[in-house]
């Protein structure tokens, strides 16, 4: 009875390398968490007015998709890598020792890390040079670095209210963790003389980098939605770090706070005043068009005006569009596949 | 024992006591010891209705909370709107094949048809307000439509379409409408709409088929779950297909015709530490050697059963050994002694005995597949997948991992689906269950 479902099993696990070199009729991404909801809005737009299959998206982290984007050219690898940072020099040389010369480079828009708290709670605004020496693990006292000794926002500036400092914020593995000790944690500390006077400069990316372990920061995971969900149900101490979308999401439960005198609003963050916003990209291999049916299609799906334009389905979704002028840069190298310089 | 059988029992009865009263047992040191044990007994087992009764509450909790939060999802607001299949619109020049019935903006003709019946949203503003009441899963519902029969060109007809997240949320209390207007995704302008809508009898909430028989979305009033069940149940008939008799023949083979000697012993330890192996190492194991030895496809249910295949095998072995073990001798060697094989003895014998418990330990380890992610991380079987998949060798997704991406994402309409998702991963659960339970009681045989 069970010879049958063995033969089977066995014919199933001979097959398998012969199934390498099939053709594949459907476009793969991987990469970033956070460009993943637009590229798979646009995966599902593409399929409908299109016909084709939808392509399909993963999310691995922008680090990761890189890993998988720049393993070689072929149908066994992905054609597109989502990215909430620009690509390094160290990734495009592993792309091109692995024979991916040509990636075209789109870069969709923009998105806001907002600092935000429960509805109702005391506001008050921060600087980033505030924000820092609420959460970096050794601050400067007289001359030297010493544990964090700040436990409450007063404690840090008189001005700022009597609360305890308590910040939910995603771990070191999550691309909007780099994002935020890139752009609030690097600044917030290059002004001290103490950290000017670390002559080693790893030494001192360090010191600007760690953030305090002693409880006051709480590593909340890589779901947004969590933090959302703990700061709502606490008590309106704790402060929240996350993407701008899930703060438009869920309005009318949180108030944004305004860093260094700047609101989380879309058109400060899309004008660029808004200190802490980053742009994403997606990253085309060239070689693959042509190849994979419906690529080069996707892409213009991606930058037309419907799509990542203004009042576009991907704005509805969060993400900020880019200026005009830039906007049409960028249609008309994506829509070339212009292959970045390398 | 209770306090009252206590009290009856004879060392304590007045019968009894004057006959033992100079028994060792019956000093006040023995008693204040018997009391002692009498106590702790009583103490432990209310400890252990406590520890009962905190889990039952906590599973109450748990169904409580995602049967209330998941049971909106399985309807779904819709809205009755007049659409015209404006030529204009659709067959610009002229021309009414599949490409261009597709290519055509069918926001507008969605558009349109609500500024016919709310003429005061001409406006740039009011123009982009009216349309976020309808789901964008709208032109692709008139879409189809228009594509099933081209003579709807230029007709107008009455259409329920999908209403966009937002409006469901409010319809079914997820979202408060009484909060200031800057504090809310939907402004007074289309509450006001809403509200004309629903005293037309143009709202109304509908059965979510879509839910059953769909698959992914980016959009939660368009998501189903049937892409998932689908690929859990190839994943888990390639994982049934080769552990199943792979982990019975090993259990077999190791139980019944094994040599006991080091090597087999050095087996047993091996197999019992890889059932305690984290599943991610499985992931692993499977990214290098299905995918980059082997070149099978990224996503595929096929590798996913490989990888989980690998995962029960340990378990199903385990199991599978138990329950022959637990066939007594007595049945071998009567067999052996009217001059049975071996072979003969254990497929005839030995094996149908044991059959109850290894079918339960196969299905409880398929369970467990069931509900794994970790390893499918690895493999590709997390992402985004529109397509229904139509056999084990197309992209798919599996129910845990659906539940994950949704409660991964941002917008509020998820938060439901994500709970109506549990709630079949369950049922699908109870159903397994179910099938093992009647296998047990099917098999089952007394001696």
């Amino acid at each position: 009875m069970k010879t049958p479902i063995l033969v089977a099993a066995l014919a199933v696990l001979a097959a398998g390398p012969a199934l390498a070199q099939q053709a594949r009729d459907q476009i793969r991404a991987v990469g970033s968490s956070t460009v993943f909801p637009f590229t798979t809005t646009v995966a599902e737009n593409f399929a409908r007015t299109s016909g084709m299959k939808a392509p399909i998206v993963e999310s691995t982290g922008t680090g990761g998709g890189f890993r998988l984007f720049c393993a070689g050219v072929g149908t066994q690898h992905p054609d597109l890598s989502n990215a909430s940072r620009a690509i390094t020099k160290s990734e495009i040389e592993t792309c091109t020792k692995n024979g991916v010369t040509a990636i075209t480079e789109v870069k969709i828009g923009f998105d806001g890390i907002v600092l935000a708290v429960k509805k109702g709670a005391p506001k008050f605004d921060v600087t980033r040079q505030q924000v820092w020496l609420a959460l970096a693990r050794q601050v400067p006292k007289n001359g030297q670095l010493v544990a964090n000794p700040h436990q409450r926002w007063s404690d840090i500036d008189p001005k700022l209210p009597n609360i305890a400092i308590e910040v939910m914020g995603p771990p070191p593995t999550s691309g909007t963790r780099d994002a935020f000790v890139e752009m609030v944690m690097d600044f917030g500390c290059k002004d001290f003389a103490e950290i000017k006077a670390i002559a080693d400069s790893r030494a001192r990316a360090q010191a600007c980098a760690a953030i305090r372990e002693d409880g006051k920061f709480i590593e909340a995971g890589e779901n947004d939605n969590l933090i959302v969900q703990r700061l709502v149900a606490g008590q309106g101490v704790a402060i929240g770090i996350f993407g701008f979308s899930f703060l438009e999401e869920n309005i009318d439960k949180l108030q944004a706070k305004h860093v260094d005198g700047v609101e989380p609003s879309f058109e400060n963050i899309s004008s660029g005043q808004y200190p802490v916003s980053r742009s994403m990209f997606v990253y085309v291999k060239n070689a693959h068009a042509g190849v994979i049916p419906g690529l080069r299609e996707f892409v213009s799906e991606y930058v037309s005006d419907r799509s990542m334009g203004e009042n576009g389905y991907l704005e509805k979704k969060g993400l900020i569009p880019l200026p005009k002028a830039e906007r049409e840069k960028v249609r008309s190298s994506a829509t070339n596949l212009t292959p970045m310089a390398m | 024992m209770t306090d009252a059988s206590l009290a009856a029992s004879p060392h304590t009865s007045p019968a009894n006591a004057s006959a033992n009263a100079n028994s060792v047992h019956m000093t006040d040191a023995a008693r204040a010891r018997l009391r002692r044990r009498y106590a702790a007994d009583r103490r432990f087992r209310r400890v252990g209705l406590a520890a009962v009764l905190f889990g039952v509450s906590a599973l109450g909790f748990l169904l409580f909370t995602i049967l209330s939060n998941g049971f909106t999802a399985f309807r779904q607001t819709e809205l009755r709107l007049d659409i015209v299949f404006s030529r204009d619109i659709i067959a610009t020049d002229g021309k009414t094949d599949s490409r261009a019935i597709r290519a055509a903006d069918w926001a507008r003709l969605v558009r349109e048809s609500l500024q016919a019946k709310f003429p005061d949203a001409r406006d740039r503003r009011g123009s982009r307000l009216v349309e976020a009441l309808v789901s964008p899963g709208a032109q692709g519902q008139l879409m189809d439509m228009v594509l099933a029969d081209p003579s709807l060109i230029g007709q107008t007809r009455t259409v329920w379409v999908l209403a966009a997240s937002d409006i469901d949320m409010i319809v079914k209390g997820h979202a408060d409408r009484g909060v200031a207007e800057e504090a809310r995704r939907v402004n007074d302008r289309q509450l006001a709409w809403m509200d004309a809508l629903q005293k037309d009898g143009a709202l109304r909430l509908a059965f979510n088929t879509r839910f059953l028989t769909g698959a992914d979305s980016r959009y939660p009033e368009l998501v189903g779950i049937w892409g998932g069940i689908l690929g859990s149940l190839y994943t888990l008939a390639i994982t049934l297909a080769l552990a199943f008799p792979l982990g019975v023949m090993a259990a077999i083979y190791l139980e019944e015709f094994a040599p006991k000697n080091r090597f087999t012993d050095l087996i047993e330890v091996n197999i019992n530490n890889l059932a305690a192996v984290p599943s991610i190492v499985f992931g692993l194991l499977g990214l290098a050697v299905f995918l980059n030895a082997f070149g099978m496809p990224r996503s595929a249910p096929l590798v996913g059963g490989c990888v989980l295949a690998l995962m029960s095998l340990p378990i199903i072995i385990i199991a599978a050994r138990a329950a022959l073990r637990a066939v007594p001798p007595s049945i071998r060697e009567a067999a052996l002694g009217l001059g049975a094989s071996r072979l003969q003895m254990v497929l005839h014998h030995v094996l149908p005995l044991a059959m109850p418990g290894i079918l339960t330990g196969t299905i409880l380890s398929m369970a467990h597949a069931l509900g794994e992610t970790a390893p499918l991380l690895m493999i590709g079987m997390v992402a985004f997948i529109v397509d229904i998949p139509s056999g084990p060798l197309d992209a798919a997704t599996v129910l845990p991992v659906q539940i994950f991406m949704w409660a991964d994402s941002p917008e509020r309409g998820f938060v439901e689906k994500t709970s109506a998702a549990i709630l079949v991963l369950l049922i699908f659960l109870l159903g397994m269950n179910a099938v093992a339970i009647w296998l047990r009681k099917r098999f089952e045989r007394r001696w």
